[in-house]
């Protein structure tokens, strides 16, 4: 499905991804993990299209996305989340969503200016695509709030709507369970799975809680200093002892 | 003639929905929210879909006799598989969707159901988990396909591939359908409704439809609803007070049934519908009031200017209504510029602007409550009835309403107190017995009279008066019986008062310790500028003291004589959950307490005017503090002092 092909990244001399190559199979929930300073997020930015690695290409079910512009990677059908919550605070939830839905509008500023006819039938489609999405993710309590007095893990929740309302095929979660508690978190895992298994989305993530990596996904990348170190089922990257050793530091410090 | 005959042959629910379904086919029967849309069924989808789930249920190998278990939120689904269980001959045993599994495995055994309808993978996964306990269970239906796309189970099926199965048995056997509305009889078990006992394993209360219609029409006797009324449908469909409304009553009357799209968000969804008929227990009432109490300190100043002016003269109205008093011609008309000034647009905000049927029962609902609805004009009642009675035996009258009581008994209902100040009563509408209990049958219904297990007393005007559960009740030393977590209650209803115990079991007169509210009290203790430090300063001073007697006092005038409250102390410290002196969910442990204060106690049983009191405290974080200090005892004039 994603198909990552030598990328190298540098910002001036600094170096934040050397030769990074991996496959995401389709309907697959692939983790990125690594510690800090890995090159997990400038890997995702590459993917979305915000940073330009020097070498290497990118290529999405076989098409060479590599020169794209962001939004025209959207079209295809790459979505994603950010760490930092990117939502509109001042806007509804309902609104935030049917924004997310604007990239697929097809009416222009004249018909959505006369509304009835094509435009009102396409409005409806979409709204009817978001409520899904609502009902999906079980947030009809909150349809009409407006996101920013909103509980951080479910504002959280609103960006993986945001997300889903692109009608993406891979969908790009950065540490979408970060600062949550032990309850927002096993329903975020939750509505991941059922993202994947019920949507059919392919899901690529980042993601520290070694815990919900082992459970959900069925493919593990590990970064260490802007390098791949690992690729693998999660029990085999567990056990590999370049991994161990970029997490706790020397094998032999960990059996002394 | 019984209030059932005003049926005619339309005496079951099937046969009901059949009726109706015929003579108002594109009226609106159930509304579901989905999607942000109010989604529509009419009585003709309703019979219609029934009809598929029923022959479908039929075509599985459902037969009469037999039971159906339904565990989920409040649905159409929920609703049509009682209907179309009951059809096939087979009694519907609803299940409350937040019991925990042995209590759910326990049912499901007890009532041999054979085939369970559960709404989704939550419910559908913890029937699973248990499948092998429930040899009985030979078909699991699930009617929300979210998440389950993958099982594979030879026992689970959705609910539309049971409706497939029900219109391909349609097409086989045309007259199916009709034939088995047709055999329905009014005699016939309609519904298992298993009440959680306080000890032991629940009881399922067999209840027939005769029981369960005879109970609606006389209920709707003296509590008129109309075709075309809304409903919101929100609390659990297990549950009788539930049934009464949305399944006999709406099936009787023809009412429409609105089902909420998630629990979060059924204070909104009530709102937008405006239901013309509402049933709920006190908390329900109660945390609607305190929400907007709280959102009228939040408003703007204007808004809390218009409250605060106009909550006093709909209080002041209603008083005047309890007591069937005139209301005067000035009072009358500064009513008007208040219901325009206010009640209008606050019964809009909760949804209230069509009600005409309010009603809660369970428990005992505090006068302030019950004063705010009546002050915007909402007639909020009282209803009073167990499970084994189909439901209510007592509701107060449009014209006859008070607090305390819980009203005079429906058409065809007798209601007498024991010898023992039991509550007895018989209708009708008293159930078939206990399913697989005839031990249990036997202790509670003594010739033909339902024995409640509450102990209560007429008023002289006719109206019952329910203290508390029997084998709480309390004897004082000349044995005259009181509650003393019913005057607990009513000290509660204060604000002033936090927590309160009331001793008086096998001593010759009623004492209390109350409990101040730190926060109320010190608010009130500011405004009136009296200063303190502590809280055991405060509630020593003697005009908190004034404060806290007029309170009880209060409750005493409504008390019957032998059984006021004589003395009265304030407490140092809040009575606390890390002390042990209550449960974890707030309620009194009277014999810990007893024993910690029975310094206090032989104080209020004693002559002297104070008592002493050094004792050291224990904080949450393990420090302990001493605290010395004298308890004043205040003496009330109306109580006896034996």
């Amino acid at each position: 499905m994603l198909d990552v092909r030598g990328i190298i990244l540098h910002f001036r001399g600094v170096a934040a991804l050397s030769d990074v190559s991996f496959k995401v199979r389709p309907r697959a929930i692939h983790a990125i993990i690594g510690p800090n300073g890995a090159g997990k997020t400038s890997l995702l930015n590459c993917i979305s299209g915000v940073y330009r690695p020097q070498h290497g290409s990118i290529h999405f079910d076989g098409q060479d996305i590599s020169r794209l512009s962001p939004s025209a990677r959207t079209k295809l059908g790459i979505a994603r989340t950010f760490q930092n919550i990117a939502l509109f605070k001042g806007m509804s939830v309902l609104d935030n969503l049917l924004i997310g839905r604007h990239v697929h509008q097809k009416t222009g500023v004249l018909g959505g200016g006369i509304y009835w006819g094509f435009g009102q039938r396409e409005e409806i489609e979409h709204r009817a695509l978001v409520e899904d999405i609502i009902d999906f993710l079980e947030i009809q309590h909150i349809r009409k709030k407006v996101v920013g007095t909103l509980a951080y893990g479910l504002q959280k929740r609103v960006e993986l709507a945001r997300a889903l309302a692109l009608a993406p095929r891979l969908l790009l979660l950065d540490e979408p369970m970060a600062g949550m508690n032990a309850e927002e978190k096993e329903d975020m895992a939750r509505f991941v799975v059922e993202t994947a298994e019920e949507r059919g989305t392919t899901i690529l993530m980042i993601e520290h809680d070694m815990g919900v990596v082992m459970d959900l996904s069925s493919q593990v990348t590990v970064l260490n200093f802007g390098e791949k170190i690992a690729d693998g089922p999660p029990e085999e990257v567990q056990g590999s002892a370049a991994v161990q050793e970029a997490y706790l530091g020397e094998p032999s410090e960990l059996s002394a | 003639m019984s209030s059932l005959d005003r049926l005619g042959h339309d005496d079951t629910f099937p046969k009901l929905l059949v009726r109706n379904a015929r003579t108002m086919p594109d009226k609106v029967a159930l509304r579901e929210k989905e999607f942000g849309i109010w989604q529509s069924f009419t009585w003709r989808d309703y019979h219609d879909h029934v009809r598929d789930f029923s022959l479908g249920l039929v075509a599985l190998g459902l037969k009469p006799g037999e039971n159906v278990a339904i565990i989920g939120e409040n649905r159409p689904e929920w609703v049509m598989s009682e209907i179309a269980a009951q059809a096939c001959g087979a009694a519907s045993v609803g299940l409350y969707q937040d019991s925990n599994l042995a209590d759910v495995a326990f049912v499901i055994d007890h009532c041999d159901a054979s085939v369970v309808v559960a709404e989704d993978q939550e419910q559908v996964d913890k029937i699973l988990d248990l499948l092998e306990k429930l040899p009985k269970v030979r078909w699991v239906v699930f009617t929300d396909p979210r998440g389950l796309r993958k099982y594979q189970h030879e026992k689970l099926i959705s609910f539309t591939d049971v409706e497939a199965r029900g219109r391909a048995l349609d097409t086989e056997q045309p007259g199916l359908w009709d034939a088995n509305v047709a055999r329905g009889k009014v005699s016939d078990l309609a519904i298992i409704s298993y009440t959680s006992g306080t000890t032991g394993f629940p009881k399922g209360a067999m209840l027939s439809f005769s029981n369960l219609l005879g109970m609606a029409m006389n209920l709707h006797a003296v509590d008129e609803k109309r075709p075309g009324d809304e409903f919101v449908s929100f609390l659990p469909l297990a549950w009788i007070g539930e049934q009464m409304m949305s399944l006999s009553s709406a099936l009787a009357i023809g009412f429409t049934v609105n089902f909420p799209e998630e629990t979060e968000t059924t204070a909104e969804n009530i709102r937008e519908i405006g239901p013309h008929v509402m049933f709920a227990p006190p908390r329900f009432w109660e945390s609607m009031t305190s929400t907007v109490q709280v959102k009228i300190m939040d408003t703007t100043p204007f808004k809390r200017f218009m409250f605060n002016l106009c909550m006093p003269i709909g209080r002041k109205v209603a008083d005047l209504r309890f007591e069937k008093k005139p209301i005067p011609f000035r009072l009358r008309v500064l009513y008007r510029l208040a219901y325009w000034g206010l009640f209008r647009a606050l019964r809009d905000r909760l949804g209230f602007t069509y009600i005409r049927s309010a009603s809660t029962g369970g428990a005992a609902l505090g006068p302030d409550v019950f004063g705010f609805f009546h002050a915007m004009g909402v007639r909020l009642k009282q209803i009073y009835g167990q499970t084994e009675i189909s439901g209510i035996s007592c509701i107060h009258r449009d014209e006859d309403i008070q607090s305390h009581t819980v009203g005079i008994p429906i058409p065809e209902t007798e209601v007498r107190i024991s010898a023992d100040g039991e509550i007895l009563s018989r209708s009708p509408s008293v159930f078939m017995g206990y399913y697989k209990n005839p031990e249990a049958t036997a202790k509670t219904v003594v010739d033909g009279w339902l024995h409640s297990g509450d102990a209560g007393y007429l008023a002289p005007d006719g109206q019952l008066v329910v203290i508390d559960r029997l084998k709480d009740v309390m004897k004082l030393a000349d044995g005259t019986q009181f509650s003393p977590q019913f005057i607990e209650n009513r000290l509660k209803f204060s604000p002033y008062v936090k927590e309160a115990v009331v001793i008086g079991h096998h001593r010759p007169f009623l004492t209390a310790m109350l409990c101040i509210d730190m926060g109320v009290v010190g608010k009130w203790a500011e405004k009136n500028r009296i200063s303190y430090t502590t809280y055991t300063d405060l509630s020593s001073k003697p005009q908190v003291y004034d404060l806290l007697q007029r309170e009880v006092d209060l409750v005493n005038e409504k008390l019957p004589d032998a059984a006021r409250i004589a003395k009265f102390v304030l407490l140092y410290k809040e009575l606390d959950a890390d002390d042990e002196e209550l449960t974890r969910t707030r309620k009194v442990r009277r014999g810990f307490v007893e024993e910690r204060y029975a310094e206090v106690i032989s104080a209020l049983y004693g002559e002297a005017p104070e008592v002493a009191i050094d004792t050291t405290i224990k904080f949450q974080d393990g420090k302990t503090t001493r605290i010395r200090t004298t308890l004043l005892v205040r003496k009330l004039s109306m109580g006896k002092v034996a």
